[in-house]
């Protein structure tokens, strides 16, 4: 295909929880990469021809050729360039571990962005049992991850990646659904605390002030009060 | 270590698409299993511990440990017995990407718009339903005739692969829209390539070994759908 960029591109957009999983992975490898903020409320033609079916972000662009979904993206990113990289695989080797690494991410995928969503989107029933459910959520990942380090053991990993970017949104959690993580789940605070001192993370992650500006200037715009 | 002679179990329910999934899969590669049909209403403690977070089936158990979900149930098979038949995906990275978007697509598009068909009350909802449905079948064409390089043999190409194979899993489902509900979701007047995808497949001895009679699934849903109304029928 005649003049499509070499290298690796990322359409994104700068708060989304799952566009930094794809920037931390990257950073994790030492992956250097353009960074191209999309305005979603007018898409580029550069976005939607990369991702026609759901014209969302984040797309990674690979020498021109489009990857989509941020989970998927990471497994591409660790497997595209496991070799060359020379930095540890997110994924373990073993593939019972890989299976529960792949549950853990999919759980966090099937639960904590709608839920979270819930709690700030919501008033009365409805968000007293999104706080309910949250709490359960959190309560439930903190079990999975134990007395280990990270999600994946003594190496941060494909699980710590698919869910750090969240713990971002904590402080909007806490101010919506009156939830605190500190007191509910010590452990799983503590991790957010250890992964925060990750470079790829700090660099990475919105500051959680901006997190809970970003979502009030939502709800006006949504007339949500 | 992978694979070896360990002992398989799998936990499941007759008319789950998902665990038909875990079944070809085991079947494609030819991995002896010993298969407990469980009692969704009477779940029982081997079934709650395995899967204490979902409680869903499909549950496979290997060596005594478990892994859930259908998806990540396929892929651990693929993974764990490495020399054993085709892989299900590819081995070139960009490829995999590809087999994997199109796997999410089934699961976040297909079954998820499919799934309210068996359980909304209105005809309204249902009709809904089926159209985000049909859509979403329609663009799984287009992903059909990407994937098997024009040739609209398998997703996987010329072999079965794990879009196949997550596909493959809902086929007696498929075929039993068209009685429940009057529509038919793969119509070979409207999507070509995935009516002879589908007779392709049926074709194969792993299908003919694990796919659900359509009529049983047809009579399954219909008493499902009676159950539902008479509880919500009795919760007003």
């Amino acid at each position: 295909m005649a003049g499509e960029k070499k290298g690796l591109q990322l359409l994104d957009f700068w708060v989304s929880p799952f566009g930094q999983r794809c920037r931390i992975a990257l950073d994790e490898k030492a992956l250097p990469y353009e960074y191209l903020e999309q305005d979603l409320g007018n898409k580029s033609e550069l976005l939607l021809r990369s991702n026609p079916v759901h014209k969302k972000i984040p797309v990674l662009l690979h020498d021109g050729r489009p990857v989509c979904e941020s989970l998927i993206i990471v497994q591409y990113i660790d497997e595209a360039f496991s070799s060359s990289s020379g930095k540890p695989p997110l994924l373990p080797s073993d593939p019972y571990a890989r299976a529960q690494a792949r549950f853990w991410a999919d759980y966090v995928d099937k639960k904590v962005y709608d839920c979270g969503t819930r709690l700030w989107k919501t008033k009365g029933e409805p968000q007293q049992q999104a706080r309910k459910e949250m709490v359960e959520i959190l309560k439930t990942l903190e079990g999975a991850l134990g007395d280990k380090p990270y999600f994946g053991g003594d190496e941060f990993g494909f699980v710590d990646v698919a869910f750090v970017p969240f713990t971002a949104w904590f402080l909007t959690y806490e101010r919506y659904g009156e939830i605190s993580v500190d007191k509910e789940c010590p452990r799983l605070a503590a991790w957010a605390k250890r992964c925060g001192e990750r470079e790829s993370v700090n660099k990475n992650l919105s500051p959680p002030e901006k997190v809970y500006e970003f979502i009030g200037t939502l709800k006006k715009k949504f007339g949500i009060e | 270590m992978a694979g070896g002679n360990g002992e398989l179990k799998l936990l499941g329910m007759w008319a789950s698409p998902f665990v038909t999934r875990a079944k070809l899969a085991l079947h494609i590669k030819g991995l002896p299993y010993e298969y407990v049909e469980e009692d969704l209403g009477n779940k029982s403690a081997l079934f709650l511990s395995s899967n204490p977070v979902h409680k869903t089936v499909p549950v496979l158990i290997h060596n005594g440990k478990p892994i859930c979900e259908s998806s990540v149930i396929v892929q651990y098979i693929d993974d764990a017995f490495p020399g054993v038949g085709t892989p299900l995906l590819p081995a070139d990275p960009y490829e995999r990407a590809v087999a994997r978007f199109w796997a999410a697509y089934i699961e976040d598009k297909v079954v998820t718009s499919w799934a309210p068909v068996f359980r909304v009350k209105t005809d309204e909802e249902r009709d809904e339903a089926a159209r985000q449905t049909l859509a979403a079948v329609e663009v799984l064409e287009g992903a059909l005739k990407e994937c098997s390089g024009g040739k609209g043999a398998f997703f996987g190409g010329d072999s079965v692969g794990y879009v196949d194979v997550l596909l493959g899993g809902l086929v007696s489902w498929l075929k039993a829209n068209e009685p429940l509900t009057g529509t038919k979701l793969i119509d070979a007047t409207k999507t070509p390539l995935l009516a002879a995808w589908m007779e392709r497949f049926c074709e194969l001895d792993v299908a003919k070994a694990v796919l659900q009679d359509v009529d049983a699934v047809v009579e399954y849903a219909m008493a499902l759908r009676v159950r539902l109304a008479a509880s919500s029928a009795a919760n007003n």
